[in-house]
């Protein structure tokens, strides 16, 4: 049936067309509609993880029981779910398992542009790279076939804009593999070193085996054109070049990326005049070229750093390209923002008036760090704002460091700043870490996680308790502060800040955005009794934008929050109509 | 066919997303080869937001570059003022003439361009300008806008209403529904 998706969803049909039952993911863009569209189909168990390690080995653990497994992440998710990764690809698996990951050129939503290729190359575990999403369809389901025949994980390599584009697929039927029983195997599944040095000379000859089917895989293949240049491509890099090409060139279309078919590459390389291996980051493919002895070009013409487009290729491959009608005036950017209403605001407006140094995460709340609030000081990977704390608290000294904090969401700290917090109840220091606890995950578009009570489906779940969890750890000061109210926020702060003694400030109010809340009724402001201070635009809200003198309220942002009352000395912010026109 | 080219813009929260799908869900019943490259994540959150629709017998690459697009259909004046330069040398801008201050303009470190739809003329544009909102408000929620400009837009993709009501009960949320069906209407009357 030809049905038009995103890549990710494509991947998501894959997995059920190929009779997956189980999977466990941690959301993270791009990656996080995969497991999403696989939980609105029947008959697969699916659950949200707290991280990206404890998805993959609970995908392991459901191969061992029989059950074709799936566990998808952004790259940086990756970096998390190495350590069984690296293993699993000693132990090889029972039913099938592939790891979908996708990695972000260009950085929309990340921090960093790492190229998870090179996981494929360490871990030993082969890779495959669709370049849309018939292929997410087509290679996720072979990925399953390819796991179980070689007995190894497989890696779905994806990218931006092949997890964020649709296209169209002609979707097959849910064929269920006969469960495969469990079988104890301690040679093969207690990786230990008397065990594992029997593994490893394993995987290597498994590696040879997937190279020899790389040689006549039908994923990887030459489209014969023009013989003076020859192009080596994959993913996205695969689309630029048939789009700007056409049929000019020679095109070696590599569907698994690792391991490499040397042969074939060689054998193309010596039919074309010209060799170049157009592709996305780091020079995977032309490094492996090279170490063949091969020449060829690569990222002498193009790009290592951000996204490809059309006319970057275009230009390195020395091809016309368009440019558009030149608009003269410079204009305002538009950096993402916190919403109206965000529960995050008042706490960010608290910090960056107590000119706090904050240790920040990876979340919505990352856009503290932005204009006007600018009140974060640091953000490097999921958990690291407690931990980074942690380790700023002892370098400097408590006293040094007294007006610090680190402020980390509810999913976040659940995924890894629960561990930074053990060590900061175990070894000591005074640091305070504030808890936004807006109750989901935000930022890659409100998923459940274990503090919300609420699984995959909707349904009700094990709900940890924040304040329990802390105390249970060795915590003594824990408290519980409304964002939205402004006196309490900074309350709080300077107690716990004060306190010599570790602290944790949990500041809860549940995102304005998620259905389930009921927002107040849009605010009005009273022309007469504003005074155009411009005191309420301290707290960056979207609903409110300077006027001429005075300060004009967006209604169909304003939630009704009410922070920006809270700061105005006029009272020009009034709840109904009737009193702002009074 | 040559494969055409046409982008989204707007602010993030305007309904992007939606427009896009319901675009892309028209073409594919019309039986082109659709590609439609869309943002999630952190740039959702207010930011400036494009989305790429490409179609045609056989669509490569999933995004348009400067200079490459047919039509850009502009949900605000800023940002069809911001994705200007990827209008080909015959492309039309569709723009909603309703303004959404970014951050700079709310904290006063910068204003918002005055006479953009003249000074997009001036840089050889053909520009058509329409008040979306006030038709989303007329057909009965100001959410609506994002269906209103593809109202708008839509004879460039196919003159048809019966596809288009077609395609937006099949992507359209069931309780917004009318609403939305009424903002397309009013949108392609302008």
């Amino acid at each position: 049936m030809k049905m038009i998706m995103l890549g990710n969803e494509a991947v998501a049909r894959g997995l059920y067309d190929a009779g997956v039952c189980f999977a466990s993911s941690y959301p993270g863009t791009p990656s996080t509609e995969i497991t999403a569209a696989i939980a609105k189909y029947e008959g697969v168990y699916c659950e949200w993880a707290p991280n990206e390690k404890v998805s993959l080995e609970a995908a392991w653990g459901a191969s061992l029981g029989g059950r074709r497994a799936f566990s998808g992440m952004k790259h940086v998710g990756l970096n998390v779910a190495a350590d069984p990764l690296f293993t699993m690809s000693y132990t090889g698996v029972n039913a099938g398992v592939v790891v979908a990951v996708a990695d972000d050129p260009g950085m929309h939503s990340s921090q960093n542009e790492q190229d998870s290729r090179h996981y494929a190359v360490s871990s030993k575990v082969p890779m495959l790279e669709p370049s849309d999403s018939s292929e997410c369809y087509l290679y996720t389901k072979y990925a399953y076939e390819l796991s179980e025949e070689y007995d190894t994980p497989v890696l779905v390599r994806l990218c931006t804009r092949i997890s964020h584009s649709q296209s169209v697929i002609d979707a097959g039927e849910r064929v269920l593999p006969p469960i495969k029983p469990y079988e104890k195997n301690i040679g093969k599944n207690v990786m230990m070193p008397s065990t594992a040095v029997f593994r490893h000379p394993i995987v290597e000859e498994r590696t040879q085996k997937l190279a020899a089917l790389a040689e006549i895989s039908p994923l990887n293949r030459i489209e014969w054109g023009g013989t003076d240049v020859g192009i080596i491509c994959a993913g996205t890099s695969y689309c630029y070049v048939k789009e700007i090409c056409g049929v000019d060139v020679s095109v070696l279309k590599l569907g698994i990326i690792y391991p490499m078919p040397d042969r074939m590459i060689c054998e193309f390389a010596s039919k074309v005049k010209k060799l170049i291996v157009v592709e996305e980051l780091d020079p995977f493919i032309e490094n492996h070229v090279k170490s063949l002895g091969i020449k060829c070009s690569g990222k002498d013409m193009l790009p290592i750093c951000g996204e490809f487009t059309p006319n970057i290729v275009a230009k390195a491959l020395g091809y016309p390209f368009a440019e558009g009608p030149e608009f003269d005036a410079a204009l305002p950017v538009r950096p993402p923002v916190m919403c109206a209403g965000c529960s995050h605001r008042g706490v960010f407006y608290t910090l960056a008036k107590l000119g706090t140094t904050v240790f920040g995460d990876i979340g919505c709340y990352t856009l503290g760090a932005g204009a006007p609030h600018r009140s974060m000081d640091t953000s490097l990977c999921m958990g690291t704002s407690v931990s980074g704390l942690h380790g700023f608290m002892h370098a400097e000294g408590n006293e040094a460091a007294k007006n610090c904090v680190c402020v980390i969401g509810d999913s976040t700290f659940i995924h890894s700043g629960v561990t930074g917090l053990i060590d900061i109840a175990y070894n000591g220091g005074d640091s305070t870490v504030i808890i936004l606890d807006n109750s989901t995950t935000g930022m890659t578009g409100h998923q459940e996680n274990p503090s919300t009570g609420i699984n995959i489906w909707g349904e009700p779940a094990g709900k940890i308790d924040l304040e329990a969890l802390c105390r249970s750890l060795g915590i003594k000061r824990v408290r519980v502060t409304d964002p939205y109210d402004l006196a309490a926020c900074e309350t709080a702060i300077k107690e716990e800040t004060a306190a010599k003694e570790p602290s944790v400030i949990i500041a809860r109010r549940p995102c304005a955005l998620l259905k389930k809340v009921k927002n107040n009724p849009p605010l009005f402001i009273d022309e007469d009794k504003c005074r155009g201070c411009m005191m309420c635009m301290k707290i960056g809200c979207p609903a409110l934008t300077s006027a001429g003198k005075k300060i004009k309220l967006d209604a169909t942002l304003c939630v009704g929050c009410e922070v920006c009352t809270q700061l105005c000395k006029f009272e020009a912010f009034k709840n109904n109509r009737a009193e702002a026109d009074a | 066919m040559k494969t055409k080219n046409v982008m989204i813009v707007g602010v993030g929260g305007q309904g992007s997303l939606l427009a896009s799908r319901l675009v892309s869900r028209l073409l594919m019943d019309e039986g082109f080869d659709v590609k439609v490259s869309e943002v999630h994540g952190m740039s959702q959150r207010g930011g400036s937001v494009v989305s790429y629709v490409r179609y045609g017998d056989k669509v490569y690459s999933p995004i348009i570059d400067r200079g490459g697009a047919d039509m850009v259909v502009s949900f605000e004046l800023l940002e069809a003022a911001r994705w200007l330069n990827y209008l080909a040398p015959d492309g039309l801008m569709v723009t909603n003439t309703q303004r959404i201050s970014p951050m700079p303009v709310i904290t006063g470190a910068a204003a918002y361009p005055e006479d953009l739809v003249g000074q997009m003329k001036l840089a050889g544009a053909r520009v058509e300008a329409f008040d979306a909102l006030a038709a989303a408000l007329e057909a009965g929620s100001s959410r609506a806008v994002n269906i209103a400009m593809i109202g708008r837009a839509s004879t460039f993709f196919c003159p048809d209403d019966e596809k288009w009501q077609r395609a937006i009960d099949a992507v359209v949320p069931k309780q917004s529904l009318e609403i939305n069906k009424r903002a397309f209407i009013l949108g392609k009357k302008g």
